[in-house]
């Protein structure tokens, strides 16, 4: 079938503001959005530019906007999306925009570094593994299954209005380790994110959570994280 | 132009690059050039386990897990190198749980194992629970973890930075240079030690489970250095790709108890592998399953592909072990694992072959000598531990095992070495190649070429090989690289230019489908993932030894490829028929 996807093209080399262009791409009901904006690159403008690597939602490097809301391209399908209408793509929102659908992850990625997102533990290495039940496993699964897209942060309201809030993300990469029976560094992680633009600019839109294309309960972790801090322990 | 001097410079941010960084930047100055951010990397699609005899659920040994890895790369492994592989599992699984990696974990607290392909007890006896994971994200929770280590050690990473060219002195490596996508700018690096740890080439096939930048960077630029590559011929399809995309369904849908149907509804595998059934080594399951369609006992509306079986599994066992690949099979296909079975068909998966080395990491220049400075690990160095086909989980353990070898090496060597003088205009080669590309007038779409290099390697170079078929590949590959010499760039702008980036990487595809291709033909025999029907038979009197590959140039400018052999290193285990 004939789809038309019209994407926001930005290419300062070139211009100064940002246009919308519409392309006629022919595709079958189950290819992938990331298969139409291939299509466009491949057979028309070789100039479109967007990140992507593995193809089937498993990288995070194709979080972008798609008819408005955040979606990986590579796993959102033409025939879920109302392929009769207009597909519309445009870059994620409130990081720098460098080129066509790539944005500046660098922010994203320093306030994932700033939570301390490593296991720590303090005195002898055991010689064989740490002993961990599994139910202590479980415990936070899924904030383990983050690919670090983006998606959650840039569909925030409030870090779209506050560059310095650390965005949902963040308090994710922080949950997986605070809630590990293993780790021993959530003291130090917990004051990180008590901090003013810590976890208690978070107005619970949920945006987050149907943001993420890994279905992590993003508001329910970073209510945790509240939590813990209120009560102070895990 | 900028420069930079780093003591080590490792290329690729995947498992073996992050843990070869984990070394080396403990020791010395260290740089990670990736052209992908590091947490993209293609090791974090992997997903049934990694494999280590921990004994942590039944009996089992290191000495027996390298029996069955010698087995399974049917005795082209180089037993030496299994046998350091095998022995350091068990601490490269007990290094990851100590960085944090959320294993699953067996009822007293300890990592969970699970039955994979290939794995057995006693030399053959029966399967055995050898594999430690992560529910099926396995990769995804090495690839996390290796880089949360890496944050907390300050590794310094040079990010969207593509390596174009090795840059040598004296025989020596001295640097590399790279080209930053993100202005186009070209960077020379040089370095006493370099790691390429650049992952393999699954693009060269149209149906793969490799990312779209899994191009053979690394190789491509040995390659062009006149540097060997070795057993280019082997490479792996992995049975049960989604059926049309390649998308993987891990190996431990099948471990966990998923059994492969023919549209009689019949388990085939029982007639190919009486003992193991479903879980015999790879290329045997992908050739019956290619057989099986051949023969017209294929599933669907072309009888194209056939069934993976999940259904008699209780949902909630699925959800526990087999999540990410059940939700594949839900969002690509449209079909409901617990109660429908799921079209599968081999895709290209895992290269065997790559830039030889010694178990120390050491990239070679020939059958003996090392090339100082210059190391490789991971899927694009070839040491050999798989041989002619590698065992399910075995890979992670490679990265992990040849990846902190590599990266001890490299920083023990650049302890004593010096810097060597660059060659003079070190940045010439790659300014060729790239405004070369940028400025070409040439009509050919990028697209287009690769789409028919794929088409001709995925007709002709699969599963089933014949001198007819490889010659045909060759006729097109020469035909291809003809038209490559016209290949249009779009994109003239120095700003995120991936149109050229494709270009470059389609370049790299070329080449190495072609050593692929010509080492394929003078194999004239069937191991592992080669498979000739003109030659169905193992042939150990001319042909256990690897293929090393050289590309000669002559003095009209010519290129040819030079075949010549190497001896596979042979300790304890004589090979024998495999049976399974
Ligand atoms: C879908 C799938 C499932 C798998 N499951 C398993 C499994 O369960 N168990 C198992 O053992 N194995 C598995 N494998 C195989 C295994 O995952 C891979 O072989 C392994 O992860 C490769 O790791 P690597 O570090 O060598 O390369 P990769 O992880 O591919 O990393 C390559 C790196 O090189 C960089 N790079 C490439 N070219 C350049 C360049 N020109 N300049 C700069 N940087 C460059 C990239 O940016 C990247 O960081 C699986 C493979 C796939 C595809
Ligand atoms: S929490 Fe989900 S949406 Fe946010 S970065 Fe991780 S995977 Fe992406
Ligand atoms: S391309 Fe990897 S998540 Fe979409």
């Amino acid at each position: 079938m004939d789809v038309k996807v019209k994407i926001l093209r930005y290419n300062p080399e070139v211009v100064d503001e940002a246009e919308w262009k519409t392309y006629s791409v022919t595709l079958q009901p189950t290819d992938r959005v990331l298969d139409a904006l291939h299509k466009v690159k491949w057979e028309q403008d070789g100039t479109l530019t967007f990140r992507r690597s593995c193809a089937h939602g498993v990288c995070g490097s194709d979080a972008m906007r798609i008819n408005g809301r955040n979606r990986l391209a590579c796993k959102t399908l033409i025939k879920d999306l109302n392929p009769e209408k207009e597909i519309t793509v445009e870059p994620i929102k409130g990081l720098p925009v460098l080129k066509d659908l790539v944005v500046d992850m660098e922010p994203f990625f320093d306030a994932y570094r700033s939570v301390m997102p490593f296991l720590v533990t303090s005195g002898h290495e055991p010689t064989r593994e740490r002993i961990q039940s599994q139910a202590d496993r479980d415990r936070f699964d899924d904030t383990t299954k983050c690919i670090l897209c983006a998606a959650c942060t840039t569909s925030c309201p409030v870090f779209w209005s506050d560059g310095q809030y650390f965005g949902p993300q963040a308090i994710v990469g922080a949950h997986r380790f605070i809630f590990d029976s293993r780790d021993e560094g959530t003291e130090q992680r917990l004051e990180i994110l008590n901090d003013k633009e810590g976890v208690w600019r978070c107005r619970t839109t949920f945006n987050c959570t149907d943001a993420c294309p890994r279905g992590i309960e993003v508001t329910k972790a970073i209510q945790e994280v509240k939590r813990a801090l209120i009560f102070r322990r895990v | 132009m900028q420069q930079h001097q780093y003591d080590v410079i490792i290329v690729g941010a995947g498992g073996a690059g992050m843990r070869a960084a984990l070394e080396s930047s403990k020791r010395t100055r260290t740089a990670v050039l990736t052209k992908l951010y590091p947490t993209r990397s293609h090791t974090g699609a992997a997903q049934g386990g990694m494999c280590a005899a921990l004994a942590n659920v039944e009996e089992d040994n290191w000495e027996w897990h390298t029996f069955d890895t010698v087995k399974g790369g049917d005795f082209l492994v180089d037993q030496d190198a299994a046998e350091v592989m095998c022995r350091e599992a068990v601490d490269a699984v007990l290094d990851l749980e100590k960085m944090g990696l959320p294993f699953n974990r067996t009822a007293e607290g300890k990592i969970d194992q699970r039955f994979f392909g290939g794995h057995t007890r006693n030399h053959g006896e029966a399967v055995v629970r050898r594999s430690c994971f992560a529910a099926d994200r396995t990769g995804h929770m090495i690839l996390q973890t290796l880089y949360q280590q890496c944050i907390k050690q300050n590794v310094e990473f040079f990010n969207e930075y593509y390596v174009l060219d090795l840059l040598m002195t004296d025989g020596k490596a001295s640097g590399v240079v790279a080209y930053e996508l993100a202005t186009g700018e070209l960077h020379v690096f040089s370095a006493k030690s370099v790691i390429f740890a650049s992952g393999g080439f699954g693009k060269v096939f149209r149906t793969t489970s490799n990312a779209h930048t899994l191009t053979g960077d690394g190789m491509g630029i040995v390659w062009r250095k006149g540097l060997p590559l070795e057993d280019m011929e082997f490479f792996q399809f992995h049975p049960t790709g989604l059926a049309g995309l390649g998308v993987l369904l891990s190996e431990a849908a099948r471990g966990e108890g998923g059994i492969l149907r023919n549209k009689d509804n019949e388990r085939f595998m029982e007639r190919y592998a009486p003992t193991v059934k479903d879980l015999a080594p790879r290329d045997m399951v992908a050739r019956a399953m290619a057989n099986e369609v051949r023969e017209g006992r294929g599933c669907g509306p072309d009888g194209a592909y056939v069934m993976l079986d999940l259904t008699h599994l209780e949902p909630a066992h699925i959800d526990a072990k087999l999540p990410d690949i059940t939700e594949f099979a839900r969002t690509y296909l449209g079909v409901e694992p617990y109660t429908e079975q799921i079209p599968v068909f081999p895709t290209a998966h895992y290269a065997m072959g790559g830039i030889p080395t010694n178990i120390k990491g050491e990239a070679l220049a020939n059958n003996e000598d090392v090339i100082p400075g210059l190391y490789a690990a991971g899927e694009v160095a070839c040491v050999s531990v798989h041989g002619a086909n590698r065992l399910g989980t075995n890979s992670l353990l490679d990265i992990n095992v040849f990846g902190r070898r590599a990266g001890i090496a490299a920083a023990e060597y650049a302890a004593t070495a010096s810097f060597e003088e660059l060659p003079a205009n070190p940045e010439a080669y790659v300014v060729e190649l790239v405004e070369g590309l940028r400025n070409s007038t040439g009509q050919e779409r990028i697209a287009a070429i690769r789409a028919d290099l794929q088409a001709t390697m995925d007709l002709n170079a699969q599963v089933y090989r014949t001198e007819g078929s490889l010659k045909q590949a060759l006729v097109d590959i020469a035909a291809l690289k003809e038209r490559f010499k016209n290949v249009a760039v779009q994109d003239k702008g120095k700003r995120f230019n991936t149109d050229l980036l494709e270009a470059v990487e389609l370049g790299f595809l070329l080449d190495l489908a072609e050593v692929l291709v010509v080492s394929a033909l003078e194999r004239k025999e069937s191991r592992g993932g080669h498979f000739r029907e003109d030659y169905d038979k193992r042939d150990d009197v001319n042909f256990m030894r690897h293929t090393m590959a050289y590309r000669e140039v002559d003095a009209d400018g010519n290129e040819t490829i030079r075949l010549d052999y190497k001896p596979v290193v042979q300790t304890r285990y004589k090979p024998m028929e495999r049976k399974y």
